[in-house]
Order: C-alpha cells, then sequence, then structure tokens
C-alpha cells in the first residue's frame, strides 16, 4: 500500500487551500485526488467574474480564481491525482481510489474531505407533468455552455432564485436566449444580492417570489410550464396559474454537499448542514479525518471557502505532526433564528481565534448576533441586514473560552 | 436626483441613496469608499465587466472563458458579446493573453489555460 501523510479527496477551491496551507505548515507529503481531468471543481465553469474580492483583493472569474490556487499547489510539488475517483475512505484513513492507474490504496496519515457539494435534483422536487428533454439543472447547463460552448435553449424559465439560477439567466440572455422569468418559492431570494442586481435587474428579467412551477408540459422537449403563487405554507394558491412558452427549464433549487464517502466512513452528520459534525479545526469525530468547504456546509462565496479550508490544512498537518489534541469537548448550539453553527463542538484547549459560521432562519432588517457561554459573551457583531443566503461569521478572542455550553442566536434591533 | 440603488462591487450589497444634481451627486449608505465610486458612476455612466467564452479552433469542443480586461459601458453590452461572439482562437492559450483590443474600450482577456 502506498502512504501519504495527508491525502485530500477533491481538488477544487477547498481542496488546494487546504493542501497549500498544510504544505506550508510543514507537512510536505500531501496529494490531492480529484475525479476531473483539472483541478479546480466548480470554478472551472464558473466563468463570471466576482471571486476574490475578499480573499485576494482582486475581483477574478472562476478559472482564475482556481488558476491562481493550482499554481500555488504545483510550485509547492503537490501532487494532483487527475481522473481519479475516490471510492471510500475508511476510519483507520485508508483512501481506495480508481483512476488511470487501476485500484490503489493509501494509508494516510490524515484526511481532508473536500468533495464540495451537487445540486438538488428534479425529483427531489416531485414537480407534477411529463418527462421532456429540455429541464436541466441550472449547474448542468453552465457545465453546456461555458465548457462544451453548447445552448440548451431558446426560451427558458427558472426555477429557484439560487445563485447559480441568476448568473444562468444573464448568460443565456448574453447568449441570445429569452429568459421568460425566475419563479423563487420563497418570498424572499436565496441569492445574493449582488447577482439580483446584476444579473436580473440589468436585463429586465422579472423575478417571481412566492411562485413555483406547478407543471411541466412536453412529450419530447419542453413546451412550456405552468406557474402559480404559493401560501406561506408553500401550498398553490387557486385560480394564480399561469403558462409560460419554454423549451428549457432550469432548476436552481439548491445544493446538497456530496457526502456518500463521509456517510459511508460512519462519520457522524448534522442533519441541519447536510455535513459532518466539526471541530474548530474541522476535525470529524473520527481521528484524524477532516472535512471543509462546501462539504462541510454550502458557502456563498468562494473566498470564505479557501479561507476556512486552510484551518482544514493546517488542522490535519498538526494531527500528522502532534496526533490527536486532548481536552474536551463543549457543545455550541444554535439557538432562537439561527439555523446553524459550525463547528458544532469547541476543544476546551483549543489556543487562538475561533471562528463560528453561521446561517439565519429568516431575512430580518437590523439585528446582533451573539455567542454566549452562560453569562460571557464570548463574541457579538451587530448586521444591517441579514438573509438565509449570507453566511455570518462571528470570532472568539482568545482566552474567552470557558466551560459549559455555547449557544448562538439572534436578536432583531 | 433621488435614486436608490445596492452597491454589486461585493457581496455585502449595502443600499445606496444618491441624491443631488449631476455635478454634484451625494451618496449615503456605503460602507466603503468604493461603494461611493460605484454609486456616482452607476448613475453617470454605468459599466459592467463581460464575461463569456470563445471556441478554441484548432482543439475539438473546446472553448476557452474570456473576460473584458476593464468594464464596458453598460449600454454595449450586446455589441460586446457580438464581437466575443465572432472570435475564435487557437490553442495554447494563457490566462491573461490578450484576444482582441479596443472593444468599446476593452481589451478581451482569456481567463483559463488552454494547452
Ligand atoms: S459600499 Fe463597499 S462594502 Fe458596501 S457593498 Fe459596496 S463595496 Fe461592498
Amino acid at each position: 500500500m502506498i502512504k501519504h501523510d495527508i491525502v485530500i479527496v477533491g481538488g477544487g477551491p477547498a481542496g488546494m487551500a487546504a493542501a497549500v496551507a498544510a504544505y506550508d505548515r510543514g507537512v510536505t507529503d500531501v496529494v490531492i485526488i480529484d475525479r476531473e481531468d483539472t483541478p479546480g471543481g466548480i470554478l472551472r465553469q464558473c466563468i463570471h467574474n466576482g471571486f476574490g474580492l475578499h480573499k485576494l483583493g482582486q475581483e477574478l472569474t472562476g478559472p482564475e480564481y482556481a488558476t491562481v490556487y493550482a499554481v500555488k499547489v504545483a510550485e509547492r510539488g503537490i501532487k494532483v491525482y487527475t481522473g481519479t475517483t475516490v471510492l471510500s475512505v475508511t476510519q483507520d484513513r485508508i483512501v481506495t481510489a480508481t483512476g488511470r492507474e487501476g485500484i490503489v490504496q493509501i494509508q494516510a496519515g490524515a484526511v481532508v474531505l473536500t468533495m464540495g457539494c451537487r445540486e438538488r435534483s428534479r425529483g427531489a422536487l416531485n414537480t407534477p407533468g411529463t418527462r421532456p428533454a429540455g429541464v436541466f439543472s441550472a449547474g448542468t447547463a453552465q457545465k453546456l455552455i461555458n465548457i462544451d460552448g453548447y445552448m440548451p435553449g431558446k426560451k427558458a424559465v427558472i426555477l429557484g432564485s439560487g445563485d447559480i439560477g441568476l448568473i444562468m439567466a444573464r448568460r443565456m440572455t448574453l447568449e441570445g436566449a429569452k429568459v421568460e422569468a425566475v419563479c423563487e418559492i420563497m418570498p424572499y431570494s436565496g441569492g445574493l444580492t449582488r447577482n439580483i442586481v446584476q444579473c436580473l435587474e440589468d436585463y429586465d428579467i422579472p423575478l417571481y417570489l412566492g411562485t413555483t412551477v406547478v407543471e411541466i408540459h412536453g412529450k419530447k422537449r419542453l413546451e412550456g410550464v405552468t406557474i402559480a403563487q404559493v401560501d406561506e405554507n408553500r401550498r398553490e394558491i387557486p385560480d394564480t396559474r399561469r403558462y409560460i412558452e419554454c423549451d428549457t427549464l432550469l432548476l436552481s433549487v439548491g445544493l446538497v454537499p456530496e457526502n456518500e464517502l463521509t456517510i459511508a466512513a460512519g462519520i457522524s452528520m448534522d442533519r441541519v448542514t447536510g455535513g459532518a459534525i466539526v471541530d474548530e479545526n474541522c476535525h470529524t469525530e473520527i481521528s484524524g479525518i477532516f472535512a471543509r468547504g462546501n462539504v462541510l456546509h454550502v458557502h456563498d462565496l468562494v473566498d470564505y471557502v479557501s479561507d476556512e479550508a486552510e484551518r482544514a490544512g493546517c488542522g490535519a498537518a498538526d494531527y500528522v505532526k502532534n496526533g490527536v489534541q486532548a481536552g474536551e469537548y463543549i457543545p455550541v448550539k444554535a439557538v432562537g433564528g439561527v439555523r446553524y453553527v459550525i463547528p458544532q463542538h469547541i476543544n476546551r484547549n483549543a489556543t487562538g481565534e475561533i471562528s463560528l459560521f453561521m446561517r439565519v432562519a429568516q431575512p430580518s432588517g437590523k439585528a446582533r448576533i451573539t455567542a454566549r457561554q452562560g453569562e460571557t459573551i464570548l463574541a457579538t457583531a451587530t448586521k444591517l441586514k441579514t438573509a438565509p443566503g449570507e453566511m455570518e461569521k462571528l470570532i472568539i478572542r482568545p482566552g474567552l473560552l470557558g466551560t459549559g455550553e455555547i449557544t448562538v442566536e439572534i436578536e432583531q434591533l | 436626483m433621488n435614486r436608490k440603488l445596492i452597491c454589486i462591487i461585493c457581496p455585502r450589497g449595502c443600499q445606496l441613496t444618491v441624491s443631488g444634481e449631476k455635478d454634484n451627486l451625494t451618496v449615503t449608505g456605503h460602507a466603503c469608499k468604493r461603494g461611493q465610486v460605484y454609486a456616482i458612476d452607476e448613475c453617470t455612466h454605468p459599466v459592467r465587466t463581460i464575461t463569456s467564452i470563445v471556441r478554441v479552433s484548432n482543439r475539438e469542443d473546446c472553448m476557452v472563458s474570456v473576460k473584458t480586461a476593464t468594464p464596458v459601458p453598460k449600454e454595449a453590452i450586446p455589441q460586446v458579446m457580438a464581437a466575443i461572439r465572432g472570435m475564435t482562437v487557437q490553442a495554447p492559450v494563457k490566462t491573461g493573453d490578450i484576444l482582441a483590443e479596443n472593444i468599446f474600450g476593452s481589451r478581451i482577456v482569456a481567463t483559463k489555460d488552454i494547452d
């Protein structure tokens, strides 16, 4: 069996950032395994700009952002096994993969899971109607257009106002298609504000909130969709049906962390995030296995993915050098309006700054998010507005951590 | 003028208000200076960075992603897209390679490497 100190599963932005960070922390025997022929993950098809403003201080397109990290990986001589799919990861850190050289088994000192996420599919939506061609996930359409140079259709309706759906509304329009509408079942958009402005308002594409597709029409090819408004329980409001002729329906209805390997390895999962339960170093409950990036919780900005994945890389490097960190774990709980917090627990002996990442359940105006341990306020931040689509962050300064459960909550101001 | 707009320079998306006369606009609501500059530009001469793809003629089914190196006037977007659509390139291409000059005041540059 081959041996490597650190094996990184997935060569997207999280994997590359984790690899570079681990290397720079002094563990140089790091390899990345990626199933595609070129590392970079989903960024390769995200040709729009807006990446890197926070992390790199410049505005880049997705492929450019990926290249910045691919260069860092190459400069350090970190090996990337491309075209190689990981089949399993075991609790004693044996990684089995299949690729150009057949099946390989690697005994890893530490494993970092950075498999990213995938789109929720039509099957998960249960839309009634026929099953014609012309129904794509937004990401599939993005790949068809941006990687393969193939237009999926001429007249489109987009269901879901997640960022990929908004980006694709603009992209289809720029390539000459007519985007009739973006329908969002929730009363607010799941995408970043800037994408609503830049992708919809710039091109006069209507966004219908509280509206969904209730029927799909067409035998061979999609001919149209029926949309209708929904009430607060997401049930159709009678007499609001409207038919829209279109040959393409793009679904942008959410992302799910791609955790088959994690679950098969028997790693404890968080029901809300769909990712593993981790500590402040992205360490899962299985010794030596770390997870970060969209496989842990879905992010809205790649800049944050890179930032956080560096922590996983450092965590893995420290584990390889020093073994497991001793100390009891303090649980971190999301309460009152906060949907989840990562990490789910913190080692009592943690040193240095600890970052908490969270999403709120509902959009709100001015609000304060506070992390408390008993009577002690560990960290607090005031936000002018919050939305489920925008991740929030609190930083606990060194030396504040005491004992007992930590709660994170939001109060309206 | 009294116009409300959302800053799109960074994902924070500050709500900006622009008021005053053409040569003397005041901006409120910005959390940083870039938002102020954006709001005034947006009300006087709006610009956008355009990204798209160009076919690589000597590779099978291969596209290279491109962008305008600097933002172009918003009203010129259709013509910029038409210009990009009319282009082809020959591999190898490197990120940053200039593929066309002076398309509405901007260069078109590659954003991906094609070996
Ligand atoms: S004003 Fe500054 S902080 Fe606010 S959205 Fe614009 S660039 Fe971002």
